[in-house]
């Protein structure tokens, strides 16, 4: 064991030493923002650089009229389609609608020609303009006063709130448990690809730079791949432990830039029942925090801590006895394939099934599965799970991890040994027979 | 006393077999040499001394134990495939094979210290083995292979892939332990090596033991018990049909078999003929003898 901690350190060291290991750390967190204030910078600066975009309208009924904004204007005329057509051929016009003689009570045939595929955005604009004026005048005829509907309108939302046996109440908020669930489970997902594939590449090097021999001359070949797992793993552990704190960081630093506190400082109080009334409940705000609140963040962070181990060692360990059976990175591909698609499949069903509905059939197989938990059970988590259905798939990852890394052991041991021999499936499965 | 002593070994891989009933043994302080032709079973029988693999039957004991984990310490290897992590700096590449072996960390430091020192390699302990010339790793090479002071060293092929400099250095490095009482075992090829370092032979053929012994008796078992005669004679020689004229001139050169006499014998017989200039036997060389044995039992 002594030796298995020798590799981990080494492994560790190797990489967390590494510059690129520090940009990466550094930079990863950034990327997104970046890439979304980017798309923000070139989104304004088309609207402001285009030139103003002039469609032409025709409407036979006399009664439509639709406001310019932002970079559309609308033009009305008494065109024929025809000329409506040529005006957009020439370039003359940006986009022509056309509105025949309309049925109110169920309108239709309403075209828009254009020399560019209309955004969806702008045809819905329309659309949503056009139907607000024919319920207008349906609702005149019918000698409705469109004031008098609107002053009547009111808007209604539910709070939700969880009931368990002892009669202790939680406000829950589907968004943010949705949130926190599809965070979560993308990021598991996300590890077991990349530190699973960073296994796998210090395997292949350790086998093409034949110092696999000496290795095993000193060291059990379980022990060698039990440590490199662990090492590559606490590697990941410590970019994440990095990023929580940066982020942290830079949130306390942009909230107390725009003069707010923080929000569990808020959130505290909020906690506080007497507070509680004192602050509007119409806002959103504060809602959004109580529930925050009552989300057992803790909970949801061991379960997390959880499921990233468990599953990264489960796969972790099929990458290393990938990368011991072949000799190059390129040879590897045709074996990578077969242990991504549960990976894909959970992914997919933690967007389809788990967090649509965290308690249906497919969900509960999904998160109870060991290749497909790790990522659909945080789906589940951030809602709160039963604890028969936590513990029965939380026993079945430990053992499904077992099985793996045995499975794998046999294939790895004597994989690393073998070069320049072409390994199949069918070379795989007699391995772990003679293992 | 021996290092190791190997009973009935034998493993099978699938449908090819790879050692066949293997007895040896290896005195201690010794270098031994294991011959064969490639293919012939030394690596695998090298792998299951390192316990790599394991062998299907038969006992390997090391200093009369069975052999097991905790010998690991005692063994060093150079595999012929061998490398190191080109990432690593030279100091921590030895640190961790040294530790590795099961060696405390300070004795290990030490150590490391003592071998830079001793290849005068001091100034490369903070680079990068990427950054090394091939030569350079090599030697970096050896020192793994014995920082931790084995009592067994193992080395397979150690002579290819290393320039001339180097190979020199590692035979002078191999003589050297050897005065230490350690015990290296020597699978090679070359048989001018085998001549020159080893004490004690064994040669594996088509996955059997089909020599062994120590160096001198191999030779005496192969001895055809031929003489070289050098002399000038007193008078033309008349020479039997199975004697052989190599070379003619004022001293004549004749290779003698010695038939029923004994070398005593012949040479008395000899001096009547001439003045003797040189009388030797003529010992075949490793290489006449590997060679020899590779024919005979690929012939069975």
């Amino acid at each position: 064991m002594n030796k298995v901690f020798l590799v981990i350190q080494r492994e560790y060291l190797a990489r967390v030493k590494k510059k690129s290991f520090l940009l990466a750390t550094i930079l990863t967190p950034l990327i997104f923002p970046t890439i979304m204030g980017l798309f923000l910078w070139i989104a304004v600066g088309e609207e402001k650089g285009e030139a103003l975009r002039i469609v032409e309208v025709v409407d036979e009924n006399n009664l439509f009229f639709l406001e310019s904004r932002d970079q559309y204007a609308f033009s009305f005329s008494n065109l024929s389609i025809e000329e409506g057509k040529k005006q957009v051929q020439s370039g003359e016009r940006y986009g022509f609608l056309y509105i025949p003689k309309l049925n109110l009570e169920s309108p239709s045939g309403i075209i828009y020609y254009a020399a560019n595929n209309p955004s969806m955005s702008f045809i819905s604009s329309i659309e949503s303009g056009l139907k607000r004026r024919v319920e207008e005048l349906r609702m005149h005829a019918a000698g409705i006063d469109p004031e008098v509907l609107e002053a009547y309108r009111t808007s209604v939302s539910i709070q939700a709130i969880t009931l368990n046996n002892s009669g202790e109440e939680k406000m829950t908020d589907a968004t943010i448990n949705y949130g926190i669930g599809f965070f979560t489970g993308i990021l598991i997902y996300i590890f077991i690809f990349a530190y699973g594939n960073q296994v796998m590449q210090g395997v292949i090097e350790e086998k093409s730079s034949r110092i696999i021999e000496i290795l095993v001359s000193s060291i059990k070949p379980f022990e060698l791949m039990l440590g490199k797992i662990i090492g590559i793993g606490a590697v990941g552990l410590t970019q994440f432990l990095i990023w929580i704190f940066l982020i942290a960081g830079v949130s306390t630093i942009v909230l107390g830039y725009f003069g707010m506190q923080m929000p569990q400082q808020t959130a505290m109080e909020m906690a506080n029942p007497e507070m509680m009334d004192l602050v509007n409940m119409d806002s959103d705000f504060p809602h959004i925090l109580a529930v925050i609140m009552e989300i057992n963040f803790i909970q949801i962070a061991l379960t997390f801590v959880f499921y990233f181990i468990g599953g990264y060692l489960l796969y972790g360990s099929f990458f290393a006895a990938i990368g011991a059976a072949v000799d190059t990175p390129s040879d590897a591909q045709q074996f990578v394939l077969p242990i991504t698609i549960p990976l894909l499949i959970a992914y997919f069903g933690l967007f389809a099934f788990v967090l649509v509905d965290p308690t249906s059939n497919v969900s509960f197989w999904l998160s109870v599965i060991p290749l497909t938990s790790p990522i659909a059970m945080m789906g589940r988590a951030s809602y709160g799970v039963p604890f028969f259905d936590l513990a029965l798939s939380m026993s079945l990852l430990i053992i499904g991890f077992l099985m793996t890394t045995w499975i794998a052991a046999k294939i790895y041991k004597i994989g690393i040994l073998m070069h320049g021999s072409k390994v199949t499936y069918k070379t795989l499965w007699k391995w772990i027979r003679m293992g | 006393m021996n290092i190791l002593e190997i009973t009935n070994l034998k493993k099978v891989y699938g449908e090819h077999t790879a050692l066949q009933d293997i007895n040896l043994t290896i005195p201690q302080g010794t270098i031994f040499g294991l011959l064969g032709p490639n293919g012939a079973g030394k690596t695998t029988l090298i792998r299951i001394i390192n316990q790599i693999i394991d062998g299907d039957s038969g006992q390997v004991f090391f200093k009369g134990e069975k052999l097991s984990p905790k010998h690991i310490a005692q063994i060093g290897y150079l595999p012929e495939e061998r490398g190191l992590y080109k990432k690593m700096e030279v100091w921590d590449q030895l640190i961790y094979f040294a530790r590795l072996k099961g060696m405390p960390l300070a004795e290990a430091k030490t150590k490391v210290d003592f071998w830079l020192h001793k290849l005068d390699i001091q100034a490369w302990r903070k680079k990068k083995i990427e950054d090394l010339s091939k030569g350079m790793a090599q030697k970096i090479q050896f020192i793994a292979t014995v920082i931790h002071e084995p009592e067994l060293l193992i080395l397979d092929e150690p002579f290819s892939g290393f320039d001339p400099v180097n190979a020199e250095l590692i035979k002078n490095e191999i003589l050297e332990l050897r005065e230490k009482g350690i015990t290296v075992v020597l699978s090679t090829h070359r048989m001018e090596s085998v001549e020159l370092l080893c004490d004690h032979i064994a040669m594996i053929h088509q996955s059997k033991l089909v020599l062994s012994g120590s160096l001198q008796e191999v030779k005496k078992q192969f001895r055809k018990k031929i003489f070289k005669v050098s002399l000038e004679p007193y008078a033309p020689l008349h020479l039997k049909e199975d004697c052989q004229l190599i070379s003619q001139g004022q001293i004549n050169t004749l290779h003698i078999p010695l038939r029923h006499l004994n070398p005593n014998e012949l040479l008395s017989e000899m001096i009547l003929l001439g003045e003797i200039q040189e009388f030797s036997e003529i010992i075949p060389t490793m290489e006449e003898i590997f060679i020899q044995q590779i024919k005979n039992h690929s012939d069975e």
